[in-house]
């Protein structure tokens, strides 16, 4: 049988870093195919060169027996590719139909058969079982039915092989499990998917072959039924990954006190927040669970400053806290580590050395007393700080964007670490990083717990949490539950809470 | 049809980045020459002629010099207040207003030796350009209302404010008539620094600053923080630069170099304050600022260039009868070719093959 994709010996480089070299492998039809990697081990480059944005410098691919032609993504989606992208492509103020059909009709022609969309978008939708409104507005949906919708979309353009690209990232467990469900009815169907995944969990239950890329080359290729977790983690990293172990801690002091704080306000970005309380201790993580959007993001913005609790009062050692800013929050020792790394933790234009020193601009050492740059100790330190958390660069004067997603990580926890803080708010701090360094993160975060800090990590990803935790709350509704201990609970009564029952 | 695509360039050549301004300003000479072979001229002889108008004597030297002096200020107006992403386009206005200032105080009001006076003028005429800018900061950071529109409706209240100052209160009883302010007394009085020549000492003030300004931005905490704000503010709040504030010092130093413009112009070049003190300094100030690519150093050269062109287009267009609106021309087709520039600089181009 011939294979329904062929990639033949793809090579892509940017000056001297080579992207991707000699890459080759196939898809088969009604199969599910994992490509697996670290950030910057050339995925994204091989999947843009297969859907048209980069040019390849070497090699072939063929779809259907069909030669693909590089640099034109239409091309390739009339052959049958579709792509669903890790962030969605849709238009907000549209309906679910009208979002389907764009792009269909050329621009020039008077009249979008809408009926005839609906009926083929309705067979889609009974055929695959994705149940979606198609009057519904894009704005109104969920994260999974825009992921619903994205997947749709393909589809209604006849697509063989759909490429999914880290299509977990932002759903709950039960969503995930709901996609796998699709993936395996759309193989059923003949369909073929690949997918490309961080975790690793995932890739295991639904995939049914998996290919390694590590430095832009293939390194390996294993049906799954062969396949376990701790040699496919080794072979993407490249060695033995050692996973830190959680020592016991006395927590010892309070650290942090929330007393009923409230948060309200008309802005609907920011979720309103109901008399929370909570005590956090030195030398303990708390970790806090929940579907995005019950109010974790206002939590973490009220621990570190950036809201002002409307109600109530929080207590750092023991005093109040009257002046909610950033900066005091900072000065009490309060680490913050963003959800967002790129846009809140990193100016990605500005130099790594540059970017250390931001939150030290209070140092005599590095600003003098004239407020001028002592470049010198600054190098220094930022060289230090990257050293000591092993965070993998060419040179401290490149700009930071250049850093790959795990070296960004080590290098935003290191520096605040490095003021030696007592409280640290993690909001999601391994979203999107491969095996190696979220375990380099979790190293991070636990030796901080043995150093005496209070942490409190706020994340979607229940193993992690119950792995690193002392204890879990549950943020629903802007509620946020009594905290359980970890060794004495499970996903289970974790997951009942996510949804609400118990508040 | 040709197929192309840009790709970022991973290595920044310092080489490509010195060379290719030179490079964009003769592609600018090039395309400006079909401009004035339709004006029925040699481009050729032209040229020759804006150069001898702008360089070709003591006097055009001198001549091109006084006028870079407030295109260097609003040159370092627009510089520092789009590196920090804060779209200022009403230096013109902040011009006026240092020139108000200047008025003010500095036509007996005031009266110090001379050598606190100019200082006191140039602190003022600061002060005036930045205060005008700083209710505009709130808005922004407080209603989201867009700068770029307040700063340049700014210019229009505040030239009219001038013109009704200069038709009705402020109008000097001595003018004959014209619509001018009363003369700046003697002490501030900006000094001739070449005899003979109407280049004064505004001139070395504005050189002054453009270091300066330098040295503010790249070593020190402010200048650092003005970058960090520019570029990602979000990432900046979070780790502690006080955004807002930042901003405030981003509007006093822009509109300070803006108000000091006004400063020279008033107390060094006329002496007094008109309606047309400001050809559109306020506005040239951007495309100089642009044409440095931001770099204060670099404004002094652009805006010695751009004013160049001017002078010498003037010389020009006597010579050779041809308009003098081609200096806008020329400037404006240089200021384009430097932005394509920037973009080769940091993208390349990449040539498909011709798909069948």
């Amino acid at each position: 049988m011939n294979p329904l994709l062929k990639v033949q010996s793809i090579s892509k480089s940017f000056g001297d870093l080579a992207a991707n070299s000699e890459i080759s492998f196939e898809v088969n039809k009604g199969e599910v195919l994992a490509i697996l990697g670290e950030n910057g081990a050339g995925k994204t480059t091989l999947m843009n060169i297969l859907f048209g944005h980069y040019m390849p410098d070497n090699g072939q691919i063929y779809f259907k027996n069909n030669p693909i032609k590089f640099g034109n993504t239409r091309h390739t989606i009339s052959l049958g590719v579709g792509m669903v992208h890790q962030h969605f492509t849709l238009a907000d103020n549209l309906s679910v139909l009208e979002n389907i059909i764009i792009g269909q009709k050329s621009l020039f022609s008077f009249s979008l058969s809408k009926k005839t969309a609906l009926d083929k978008l309705n067979s889609l939708i009974e055929k695959f079982s994705l149940p979606i409104d198609p009057d519904a507005m894009v704005s109104d949906l969920s994260v999974s039915q825009k992921q619903r919708l994205e997947i749709l979309k393909t589809l209604y353009k006849d697509c063989e092989l759909l490429i999914l690209d880290e299509p977990t990232a932002a759903l709950t467990p039960q969503e995930t499990e709901g996609l796998f469900k699709t993936i395996k009815n759309m193989v059923n169907q003949g369909l073929s998917v690949i997918l490309i995944s961080h975790k690793l969990n995932e890739v295991l239950s639904v995939s049914d072959r998996i290919i390694v890329l590590r430095n832009g080359k293939k390194v390996g290729e294993k049906k799954t039924a062969n396949a376990d977790y701790k040699s496919i983690a080794s072979m993407i990293v490249g060695k033995e990954i050692s996973y830190p172990k959680k020592i016991k801690s006395k927590p010892n002091r309070e650290v942090l006190r929330l007393e009923m704080v409230s948060y309200k306000s008309d802005h609907d970005l920011d979720v309103k927040i109901n008399n929370l309380n909570l005590k956090l201790y030195g030398g303990e993580i708390i970790g806090i669970a929940g579907v995005a959007g019950n109010g974790q993001q206002s939590l973490a913005k009220l621990l570190t400053g950036h809201l002002k609790p409307t109600e109530g009062k929080i207590f750092i050692n023991q005093n109040e806290v009257i002046d909610s800013s950033p900066k005091n929050f900072m000065n009490q020792k309060v680490a913050y580590i963003p959800e967002d790394r790129n846009k809140d933790g990193l100016v990605g234009d500005m130099s790594i050395w540059e970017n250390i020193i931001m939150t030290e601009t209070d140092s005599i050492k590095i600003f003098n007393q004239l407020g001028f740059i002592n470049s010198k100790n600054s190098h220094d330190q930022a060289l230090s700080i990257c050293k000591t958390n092993d965070v993998r660069l060419q040179k401290i004067d490149q700009p930071a964007r250049l850093l790959s997603g795990g070296n960004v990580q080590k290098l935003l926890i290191g520096k605040w670490l490095y003021r030696k803080p007592q409280i640290i708010i993690a909001c999601q701090p391994t979203r999107g990083l491969d095996e190696g360094a979220i375990a380099a993160v979790h190293r991070m975060i636990l030796d901080a717990r043995k150093d005496g800090n209070g942490v409190i990590i706020i994340g979607e990803d229940l193993d992690e949490l119950l792995s690193l935790s002392d204890k879990i709350c549950v943020m629903y509704n802007g509620h946020l539950s009594k905290p359980l201990d970890t060794l004495k609970t499970d996903k289970l009564t974790i997951g009942m809470l996510m949804s609400g029952k118990g508040f | 049809m040709i197929n192309f695509r840009l790709e970022e360039r991973e290595n920044k050549s310092l080489r490509r980045q010195i060379i290719s301004p030179f490079l964009a300003v003769f592609v600018a000479l090039i395309i400006s020459s079909l401009f004035i072979l339709l004006a029925g001229v040699s481009p050729i002889d032209s040229f020759k002629e804006l150069f001898i108008g702008s360089f070709g004597s003591r006097n055009a030297i001198a001549e091109t010099l006084s006028r870079a002096t407030p295109m260097i200020l609003t040159g370092l107006a627009a510089s520092i207040a789009f590196k920090a992403r804060f779209w200022n386009i009403g230096a013109e206005g902040q011009l006026y207003a240092g020139a108000l200032a200047v008025t003010f105080f500095g036509t007996g009001l005031v009266e110090l030796p001379s050598f606190i006076m100019i200082p006191f003028l140039f602190l003022v005429g600061a002060l005036a350009g930045g205060l005008l800018l700083l209710p505009l900061v709130l808005l922004k950071n407080y209603y989201k209302v867009d700068e770029v529109v307040t700063t340049l409706l700014t210019n229009f209240i505040v030239v009219l404010l001038v013109s009704y100052l200069l038709e009705g209160p402020w109008k000097d009883p001595m003018s004959l008539g014209w619509p001018q302010g009363a003369s700046v007394i003697d002490q501030g009085v900006l000094p001739q620094i070449l005899s003979r020549t109407r280049l004064h000492l505004g001139f070395i003030f504005s050189i002054f600053f453009a270091i300066l300004i330098w040295i503010i931005i790249s070593k020190h905490l402010i200048g650092y923080q003005i970058k960090a704000v520019g570029f990602n503010p979000s990432a900046a709040n979070h780790s502690g630069v006080p955004v807002l504030k930042t901003i405030f010092i981003v509007a006093l130093l822009s509109g300070g170099m803006a108000g000091m413009a006004g400063v020279t112009e008033t107390a060094g070049l006329k002496g007094y304050l008109t309606l047309d003190l400001s050809p559109g300094f306020g506005y040239a100030g951007i495309a100089v600022a642009m044409l440095a690519a931001l770099h204060p150093l670099g404004v002094i050269a652009s805006g010695i260039f751009l004013a160049s062109i001017y002078v010498g287009a003037d010389a020009m267009s006597r010579s050779m009868n041809v308009p003098t609106y081609l200096a806008d021309v020329i400037v404006a087709i240089t200021v384009l070719c430097v932005l394509v520039s920037l973009i080769i600089n940091q993208y390349k181009f990449r040539f498909l093959e011709q798909n069948k």
